[in-house]
């Protein structure tokens, strides 16, 4: 969507402003004349024609009429680019990286095919390969608005993800890839470079050629939150958060919406079940009823070291089933639930006819279903 | 939802990402993220990459800040702190520079990670002065080749070596400590004591939770239990795979280092001997200060071993303070038995040996000194462990408890 209206933006300024177009063609003229020699001889009305389907959204015939140009002249941009859109759009994703790839190994100049290598490379979700194809392309055209756009978006998506490690929330694979836009016109870069070069700021309005010009003004204010923005350091009385630049439409942006919701059932409700379920674990362990105790640990129960799930259940077993009575009582001294999670902190007395202990333990319990079950057991307090 | 907040910031910071990207390659780093002096370097290359980053980040000088990031992940991709400060890179390349992912994220979540932040910075800002002299070890003993100091305020533990008695500045490490804080009172209370411990054990088949292995400490001590002090398994010990490293106040109570780290910290312990203390924050005296002290402090403890082997039963009780409680709790009692046991003996030899010195951690004018007693009389001789606490009284010092060890 995205690049629809960058698009079509770019495409009937390039028609309408038609003082500005022929000053552009005529630019690309003479700039590809000297790029790829004699390119414009005969054949061009076979890319004219390939231009004139792919427009019109007739793919196949587009394709067949590119190729046999690209049969007179194989190394023609031009040419090859097109070829890159049509595969595009015919969803040939793998073909048309192919296409662009090589565009960038023989004109590595041309900030285009690097910017629509990133769009195919964020299209399957490969973002770092897809940073350091705009990368590219903002190197070789510092003032290239599309890619930089395109490579904010990357960026943002990055550093979305870096923040979700942080917490340890892992959903990257269930989002949508990041869609960017993709540039369908060769050299309009240079195009627009020279435009404003050569026209000036007056008339531009409306249009995203002005890009690179409007940021002139804005130095100041880029500079300040990076060296302004308060990082935790030194003072640590103030806190971190002060972010002058940032916009009202962010500030104000709800901000619970994201954070991993948890469903609170009503805080007593889930403590007395959490008491209830550590008590009937120590009643089940009580009874020696092996089945019932283990019922109580979850699948993903964290192990002891170098052991298994089998291993581990066949020792509690054991260890159950020897004396001939035990006795455990377990006496809460904290318990903390939070969503589906809880921490509880027991005293736990043991008894049986041979043993008898006292310690502290921290059982970690998580809700499955309707049931508390031990996540983690460990020693100590 | 979320993620196309952040999308559309960048998308309205487009336009500043030019200028961003000009300004990285000249800004200069901001002058208060400049250290006070040259201390020593990091332990911990992982850390130093992270602060470098972050100080990077603060300067503006992002393509650096980001190489250093991706150093720090790549080496260990389950550092929360370092993926954080990576999206805050990120976001400042896209041209809308984030502070510690405010507003991206809950803050509840976050607090923990800007404080891990703060604390690796001020190592940074504020590293150990290495030529100055901690003033809590105030000697170790022959057979401690080294002892750990923890900051509790900082997050750090010192390891010092032992210099002829003397402490000298190995390293230091980041560590997590309770999640409610020090002084710990209670089992289960999820503080971390203070105090002067030992490691008592090393355990290398522990589950997960605890790194690869563990080195309990000698928590509660005698003086912990002369003031009532309870619970048990205070250890040092390292993280869950999925974790590289904690929050400054996240334990149960234990002191917690990278596991990494503990794998450095190990070739300085010894169990049984090595001593951790424990204090909320460390105090650096220059050398000529912290030989006062200990000067004081010896001549102190001469004068006791001299009036002891004087046999004049006043002057060696002298050094005893009022509130000085003996084993059995009568003091007229303990004093009358002093004065027959050394009434009855014509010479009295004692030899001191293997003494080490703490200041208190936690107690004002408090020394523990623990050493070998050898004493020798007419009608008997024996050899102990003996441990006393020292009280400072109007500018002398006293002997407040004495228990034997072994």
């Amino acid at each position: 969507m995205a690049f629809l209206i960058k698009f079509k933006a770019l495409y009937t300024m390039l028609h309408r402003v038609s003082d500005m177009a022929r000053l552009a063609a005529a630019f690309a003229a003479a700039w590809l004349a000297i790029v790829a020699g004699t390119a414009f001889a005969a054949p061009a009305d076979d890319l004219k024609e390939a231009q004139k389907l792919y427009g019109q959204g007739k793919l196949e015939p587009a394709l067949e009429k590119d190729e046999a140009y690209l049969k007179a002249e194989p190394r023609d941009p031009q040419g090859r680019f097109l070829k890159g859109l049509i595969l595009t759009e015919q969803k040939k994703t793998q073909e048309a990286i192919q296409v662009f790839q090589g565009l960038t190994e023989d004109f590595p100049e041309l900030p285009e095919p690097y910017n629509n290598l990133a769009v195919l490379y964020a299209s399957q979700g490969n973002y770092e390969k897809a940073k350091s194809a705009l990368e590219l392309a903002i190197h070789t055209h510092p003032t290239y608005a599309t890619a930089h756009e395109n490579l904010g978006d990357i960026y943002a998506e990055l550093a979305s993800r870096a923040y979700d490690r942080a917490l340890q929330l892992d959903k990257n694979n269930t989002t949508a890839k990041v869609k960017l836009a993709m540039v369908k016109d060769l050299f309009s870069a240079q195009k627009l470079a020279t435009r404003a070069q050569s026209v000036g700021p007056g008339p531009s309005s409306g249009t995203e050629a002005p890009k690179g010009e409007a940021a002139k003004p804005a130095p100041a204010k880029a500079q300040a939150p990076s060296a302004g923005a308060e990082l935790p350091a030194a003072k640590s009385g103030t806190q971190a958060r002060s972010e002058p630049q940032r916009t009202a439409q962010v500030t104000a942006a709800p901000r619970k919406a994201t954070a991993a919701p948890k469903p609170q059932s009503s805080g007593a409700d889930a403590n007395a079940q959490v008491a209830a379920a550590v008590a009937e674990w120590a009643r089940a362990w009580s009874a020696k009823d092996v089945k019932g105790y283990l019922a109580h640990y979850a699948p993903d129960f964290e192990l002891p070291k170098g052991t298994t799930r089998e291993a581990w259940e066949k020792q509690r077993a054991e260890r159950i089933e020897r004396p001939k009575s035990i006795d455990v009582q377990a006496k809460i001294i904290s318990a903390r639930v939070d969503g589906d999670e809880a921490i509880v902190k027991i005293r736990q007395s043991y008894r049986s006819d041979s043993l008898k202990s006292h310690s502290t333990k921290t059982l970690r319990l998580e809700k499955s279903g309707e049931r508390w079950l031990i996540k983690q057991e460990r020693i100590g307090g | 939802m979320r993620r196309d907040r952040l999308r559309a910031g960048a998308r309205l910071g487009a336009r500043l990402a030019v200028v961003a990207f000009a300004l990285s390659a000249t800004a200069l780093a901001d002058g208060s993220l400049v250290p006070a002096g040259s201390g020593p370097a990091f332990a911990n290359q992982v850390e130093a990459a992270l602060v470098r980053s972050i100080v990077d980040l603060r300067g503006a000088a992002l393509k650096s800040a980001l190489d250093q990031i991706d150093k720090v992940l790549a080496a260990r991709p389950n550092f929360r702190l370092a993926q954080l400060v990576k999206g805050d890179i990120l976001m400042a390349q896209a041209g809308r520079p984030v502070a510690f992912a405010s507003n991206a994220l809950p803050a509840a979540d976050l607090a923990p990670l800007q404080d891990e932040a703060r604390a690796r910075l001020r190592r940074y800002l504020d590293a150990p002065p290495v030529d100055e002299l901690p003033e809590a070890l105030l000697q170790l003993a022959k057979d401690q080749p080294y002892a750990l100091l923890v900051d509790t305020s900082r997050s750090r533990l010192y390891v010092y070596a032992n210099d002829l008695g003397t402490p000298r500045y190995v390293t230091d490490f980041y560590i997590s400590l309770g999640k409610y804080g020090i002084d710990k009172e209670r089992e289960g209370d999820q503080k971390t004591p203070i105090g002067v411990y030992t490691v008592v054990a090393e355990k290398e088949k522990v589950p997960d939770f605890y790194g690869p292995r563990a080195f309990p400490i000698s928590y509660p001590n005698d003086w912990d239990r002369l003031h009532g002090r309870k619970g048990h398994g205070i250890w040092l010990h390292g993280t869950p795979s999925a974790t590289y490293s904690r929050p400054p106040w996240a334990t149960d109570g234990c002191v917690v280092l990278a596991n990494d780290d503990l794998a450095r910290l190990a070739k300085y312990v010894d169990v049984s001997r090595t001593p951790v203390v424990i204090g909320q924050s460390v105090r650096w005296r220059d050398r000529r200060a912290w030989e006062a002290d200990r000067e004081s402090f010896l001549a102190a403890f001469d004068g006791w071993r001299k009036d002891w082997e004087s046999r004049d039963t006043g002057r060696y009780l002298s050094h005893y303070s009022s509130r000085f409680r003996s084993e059995s709790g009568d003091l007229p009692a303990w004093k009358a038995r002093k004065r027959e046991v050394n009434a009855g003996k014509s010479w009295i030899k004692v030899g001191i040996q293997d003494l080490s010195l703490f200041a208190y951690p936690g107690a004002k004018g408090i020394v523990m000194a623990t050493f070998v007693q050898d004493y020798r009389s007419s009608n008997l001789s024996n050899r102990t462990v003996k441990r006393q606490y020292w009280i400072r009284e109007g500018g002398e010092w006293r002997i407040l408890h004495e228990s034997v060890v072994s």
